[in-house]
Formats: C-alpha cells, structure tokens, sequence
C-alpha cells in the first residue's frame, strides 16, 4: 500500500511538472519590446538597451529580423502574448496591412518632434506612424580609382572628374571606356555584382526601378504627391522602360561578374568587391556605410566614397539629385497593454530628444533623422550620411523622393526581380521584363 | 501489481499524449480551421468560408506549377534513392572488407542539417557550374538534379541501413536451396530476395515518397525557387504564400490543408499497395 501511495505521488509529480515548466515560459512579459528591421543595426541597439536600462532602470528587449525576413517575423511575433510593443512599417502600405495594430500616436513627443509633420503615415485624423530615418541611395563611387582613370591621357572623352558626369550620356562613355582600361586601372569591373539571389535583388527591383516610375509619377496631373500619385495608379504606363533597360544594362554589361554567375551573388558580395578595391561603383544607399567599413582587408578611404545620381537618359536629368527619403517608420503596437505603450513612447523620446540618446543615434546608428531635436551639428560622421546631407542641401540639384513605398505589394517586387534575373541570364527578352513591370502592378493591385 | 499498473497506464501515457495534442493535435484542428478564414496573424481570424480554397487555384498559377514540380521531383528521387540504396545494402552484405566503414560513411550525411546540406550543396555545384559561365539559378534543370543530388546523397544512407536489416533476415538455407536447384541469380533476386524484404520496401517507399514530398530546407536553402519560382516545391510555395504575401495568409493554409490530403491519400496508397505484397516471414 505504501509503495502504490509513493509511486501515485511521483506520477503526480511528473504531470505537475510539465504544466509548471509551461507555465514558468510563458510569465515574463518585456515592458518595451522593439522588434529591428535593420540588421546592420543590431549591435548599436543592444548597446542602447543596455545604457537605456542603466539610465531609467526600464527593460528594452530587442530582436532584430534577419535581412529581408521583417514582415514574417513580425508576422509570428505579434501573435504572441510577449508581442513586439514597438515595431515597424515599411510605407503606406505596410501600414494598411498592419493598421489593426497601429496605435494612434497623434500626442506622443515623437510626432511633435518631426520637422515636416507631412513624412508621418496618417489615417483621417489619427497619425499611426511616425519616419524616424532619412537615407539615400545613389551610385556610390570610389574617387581614388575615378581620379586615377582621369589622369590617363588615352581616354575617349573630355570629362575631367566625376562630379562633371552629369547625364546617362557621360555616364555611359565613363563606364566603358573605363571597362576597356580596367587593367590599367587595377580594377577587376566598372559595377560591384548585380546581385540578384532570392531576397538580394531589392537594389533593383525596388530601388533602380523608383527612378523611372517616379518622373511617370511626377507628371500625373491630377496629384501633386508622386506617392500620392503611384498609390492611385491602377495601371502604369511604364514610359521610361528605354531609361531602365539603359542603367541596368550598363550595370551588366560592365559588371566584375559574368551575367550568367549575379544570380548567385548577394548585396555583402558587391559591398565587400566594392571595399576591396575591386570595382570603382556600386549603387547602394548610406546604410551601406558600416558594410563596407566592416570589411576586412578594406582599402577605401572615408574621404573618397562619394554619391553620384542615378542615371537614366531622362530628359532634363542634369539637375537630378539622389533618391533620398525613408520605409521606416515607427509603430506603436495598439493591442499592448497602455502601461507598455507609455513605456515605448518613452523609449522613443529618450532616445531622439535625450543627449545620451542623440549621440548613440548619431554614431552608432548613423541615422539622419526628421526630427527637430536634432541640431546641424548633431549629424552622423560617416561619408556617405554626409553625401546625403550635402545632397539634401544642394540648392541646385532636385532629389528624387522614394515613391516606391507606393508599389502594390512585396510580391510585385519579388516578381521583377526574378523576371530581372532571367532577362540578364538571357532566357527571356527585355520586353518580358517589361510586360511583368506593367501586368504584374495591375494584377497586384486590385 | 498488474492490476494497478493496468488502472494507472493511462498517467505513463499522459506526458506523450500531452506533448501529442499540444504539439501536434491542436495545431492541426488550429490549422484545418484557419484554413477557412481571413486572418493576418493566427490569433485573431475571420471565418470567410471556402474562397480561400478557391484563391489557392484560380489566383495564381504557383501552387500548380509548384505541384508538378514536386511531382517530378518525386518520381525521379524515389525510385533513384531505393534502386541506388538496394543495390549499397547488397554490396555491404556481401562481407567486403570494411563493410562497417563503408556502412557508416554512407550514413553520415543523414545526420546533417537540411539547410547546412543545401548550402554545402550549393556552393558545390555552383563550384561546378562556374567553370562553364553557369549558376544553380541559370536553368530550373540544374535546381532540379541539384535537388535529386542532394537528396540521394542524403536519403541513400538511411534507406540502406533499413535494406541491410531486411537482407540479414533472410534466413540462408532459403538461399542455398534455390541455389542447389540452379536458379540464376536474377531469379534470386527477383524471386527470393525483394519479396523476402518487402516490409524494408514498404518502409523505406513510404519514407522516401513523404519525405520528398514535404521537403522544404533543402529546397529554401539550394535555390528558394529561383529562376522565377520555377524550383519552388509545394512545402516551400506555401511558405512563400503564407509569410510573403500580406493578405494571403489564409490561402496559404488552405493549400497546405489541399498539400496534406494528397500526400495523405499517395502515402496510404503506396501503404496498401506494397503492404499486400508482403509474404509472411
């Protein structure tokens, strides 16, 4: 009898003690979780964490999302019960996938700390989500092996430096004649890869194809907004197709890769071609910064990384800048409980307003912010954010705004890449490219 | 003593059976019925009805695409894998020197990770191709053999170790005597030794069909479908649905529910099929 009483209890035991180790999981909730999209970023906001804690003693949980996999993680994470209370969207619409999660944050300090109160995502009368970077992208060049090509006497043309490129034209001439120097110059090709891997081909299918559909955009009569003008487009036209093909295959055809190998390169391999010296351009914006300081063996200097427009062959493209704008915005999860949402508020605002705060999003973060408690000064070192800063300045040069916040969806993206990456393996011709660049924004958006 | 333990199985059943309906049950029903809704994150759903299941076949041409794929893919890995498995366990029974080697060599890629595979895998063939002027990406032909590849490698192993087993069973005598009455050795095979082993045939069948089936690291990791989705499997198009594409979250599931019916129905099948070939030992 005793023994049957001992091993009832130690079954009991074993039971209870699956549900208490469950239960033990589940308790701990974060005060503030901020869920990173950006990867590069990682590290500098686990640093904030941790001196935000030591300052306000409040816990910040951070996980960031690997490269390209934010919408699914976030996916999974929100529909935990320790759900990210600070999370991010990518644009107008981002946000309509996400607006049953947006708090209205139309009286938080963030929103009052925004110089253009027009950058935020607003719905009616609530404001649901708040840019807190501004980049840019452009063709990035390295000037030491530009002034390197401009001092030899055989070139073909009369350019003397790459600020006189000023049109698809010059551009062309450049790269070529560049190509077919290459061994003079030490350099294995004019373009860092055009990477075109799975999840690797944003620099095109997202970036490269804004420049063409935002002068379609811009001459929309009826909207003063290009975005505005995109999200209302159920067809587009695609007039500048001529001007994409122009870049892209300039891009490929003097490429350090062979066009039938940029199918298995990824966005670290151009950087990395780029920080070694081994190609003289790579088009990319200035989040590219800490990759290509980062890589070991790097031999370009700070004072030689430059911007230079993207280039189409589009009339009047002479006084075009680089596409500057933003697809990060924050926002505040509503479905958390009001005292978390207090605490990421206040996260938020220690961390754009607070010197301490100011100074890790300057040079760890090297984020050029829209927002007013940022002085000239206050201003992050890094040469490309600098290139950015110079463009934005630039009386005489029109930036390109990011309109493609304003494409229908991820898939329509993903479409174009892979159409790219089998027009520039030869499977398919050009006008395949173009038919899925039209087709496909009309069949994604509905 | 009996009679308690008879009275108390039911608590030494209890930790599985948990682990079983947590794990396992719930997501299942969880999953059956998100399959009929509109949801955006898997807490909160709307029930809609069956145009999700409709969207899964009329909205796109993936999930077809991707089927037929998979199929294909299937035939050719399942008969390559058995034939090439059947013929490594007849070479080990033969009592070559360093047979157990050789058996633990041709085991080990099993124990390797479906994504490190795929992406050692990749860098090989891309290694290969290369020299050519070519990728994994540059055709859908080389995802495809590249997939085969991989998974022979892989797969050949495991299903030898089943078909080893199934030889060592045959009891010698059986053998000699057919030998001594002058069959061939076609006919011992044909004759004695596959239908000695069709319980192994039936087991390893089964594992290759479901598995390839259901494969999805190797193939996230070998090519994530490129060019163009035209390698992406089902398992790896429905993940594609579900976490890609904001709004078909639904339809995603519903293929996944579509996905499980026919692996099902095939896996039950091929169960009935060889099971009544098998002669009892």
């Amino acid at each position: 009898m005793k023994r049957k009483i001992i091993s009832f209890l130690l079954c009991v035991i074993c039971v209870l003690s699956l549900f208490t180790l469950a239960g033990c999981g589940g308790k701990k909730q974060s005060q503030v979780y901020f869920l990173n999209f950006k990867p590069e970023s990682a590290n500098a906001y686990k640093e904030i964490a941790r001196a935000y804690e030591k300052e306000k003693g409040v816990e910040v949980k951070v996980v960031t999302a690997a490269a390209n996999t934010y919408e699914q993680t976030l996916k999974s994470e929100i529909a935990k019960t320790d759900a990210p209370t600070i999370f991010q969207v990518n644009g107008p619409i981002g946000y309509n996938s996400w607006k049953d999660y947006c708090l209205n944050i139309k009286d938080s300090k963030l929103y009052s700390y925004l110089s253009d109160k027009s950058l935020a995502i607003t719905d009616g009368e609530g404001v649901y989500a708040v840019p807190y970077v501004v980049e840019g992208y452009g063709i990035i060049y390295n000037d030491a092996i530009m002034k390197k090509y401009f001092a030899l006497g055989n070139r073909n043309n009369n350019i003397s430096s790459a600020e006189e490129i000023k049109d698809f034209a010059d551009l062309k001439t450049v790269v070529e004649d560049m190509t077919a120097k290459k061994k003079e110059l030490g350099i294995d090709g004019v373009f860092a890869s055009t990477s075109l891997s799975a999840g690797e081909d944003w620099r095109w299918q997202t970036h490269l194809l804004n420049v063409p559909l935002y002068y379609e955009f811009r001459d929309n009569a009826d909207y003063e907004d290009p975005t505005i003008a995109g999200l209302n487009s159920k067809e587009i036209a695609f007039l500048y197709s001529n001007e994409f093909k122009n870049i892209f295959d300039l891009y490929t055809n003097n490429s350090i890769t062979p066009k039938t190998l940029l199918g298995s390169k990824s966005v670290n391999d151009s950087m990395a071609e780029f920080a070694l010296g081994k190609v003289a351009m790579v088009q990319n914006g200035n989040w590219a910064w800490s990759q290509i300081s980062d890589v070991s063996g790097n031999v370009v200097k700070a004072e030689n990384v430059k911007f230079m427009p993207i280039y189409t062959g589009i009339e009047g493209e002479s006084g075009q800048g680089i596409c500057i704008g933003t697809e990060n915005y924050f926002a505040i999860n509503k479905k958390a409980t009001k005292e978390q949402q207090k605490a990421s508020l206040d996260f938020l605002d220690w961390l754009f307003s607070s010197e301490t705060g100011k100074k890790f999003v300057d040079e760890q973060l090297g984020f050029i912010t829209p927002f007013n408690t940022f002085s000239e000064s206050e201003q992050p070192a890094d040469p490309l954010a600098q290139e950015v800063v110079r463009y934005m300045n630039d009386e005489g040069v029109e930036s390109i705004p990011w309109i493609f916040t304003s494409f229908p969806s991820d898939v329509y993206k993903t479409n174009v890449g892979n159409a790219l990456l089998e027009y520039v393996q030869g499977d398919i011709k050009y006008e395949q490219v173009l038919k899925t660049i039209k087709d496909d924004w009309k069949s994604e958006r509905k | 003593m009996y009679h308690s333990l008879k009275r108390w199985s039911w608590l030494f059943l209890l930790p599985t059976l948990a682990a079983f309906v947590i794990a396992f049950l719930i997501p299942f029903v969880m999953g059956l019925y998100l399959s009929f809704c509109e949801f955006r994150t898997v807490s909160d759903a709307q029930f809609i009805g069956l145009q999700n299941y409709i969207r899964a076949f009329s909205d796109t041409s993936e999930f077809l695409s991707a089927l037929l794929f998979t199929v294909e893919f299937a035939i050719v890995a399942v008969l390559s894998i058995n034939i090439f498995g059947f013929i490594l366990a007849m070479l080990l029974t033969k009592g070559i020197r360093g047979t157990n080697i050789f058996r633990t060599v041709f085991f080990m890629p099993n124990l390797i990770g479906g994504i490190v595979l795929g992406y050692i895998w990749q860098l090989i063939i891309n290694g290969v191709l290369y020299r050519y002027g070519y990728s994994i990406t540059s055709n859908a032909a080389f995802g495809f053999w590249g997939l085969v590849i991989l998974m022979n490698w892989q797969m050949i192993g495991y299903v030898m170790i089943i078909y080893i087993a199934g030889l060592q069973n045959i009891p010698d005598d059986i053998l000699e005597a057919a030998r001594v009455d002058g069959a061939t050795n076609s006919r011992l095979l044909f004759h004695i030794i596959i239908p000695s082993v069709m319980p192994s045939i039936t087991i390893c069948l089964f594992l290759t069909i479901t598995n390839s089936f259901k494969l999805f690291d190797q193939n996230l990791a070998l090519t994530a479908g490129a060019p163009g989705e035209k390698t992406s499997m089902v398992a790896l198009d429905i993940y594609k649905t579900f976490y890609g594409r904001i709004g078909y979250e639904g339809v995603g599931q519903a293929k996944a529910v579509v996905f499980f019916l026919i692996v099902a129905f095939i896996a039950l099948l091929q169960l009935y099929l060889t099971r009544s070939k098998e002669v009892e030992g």
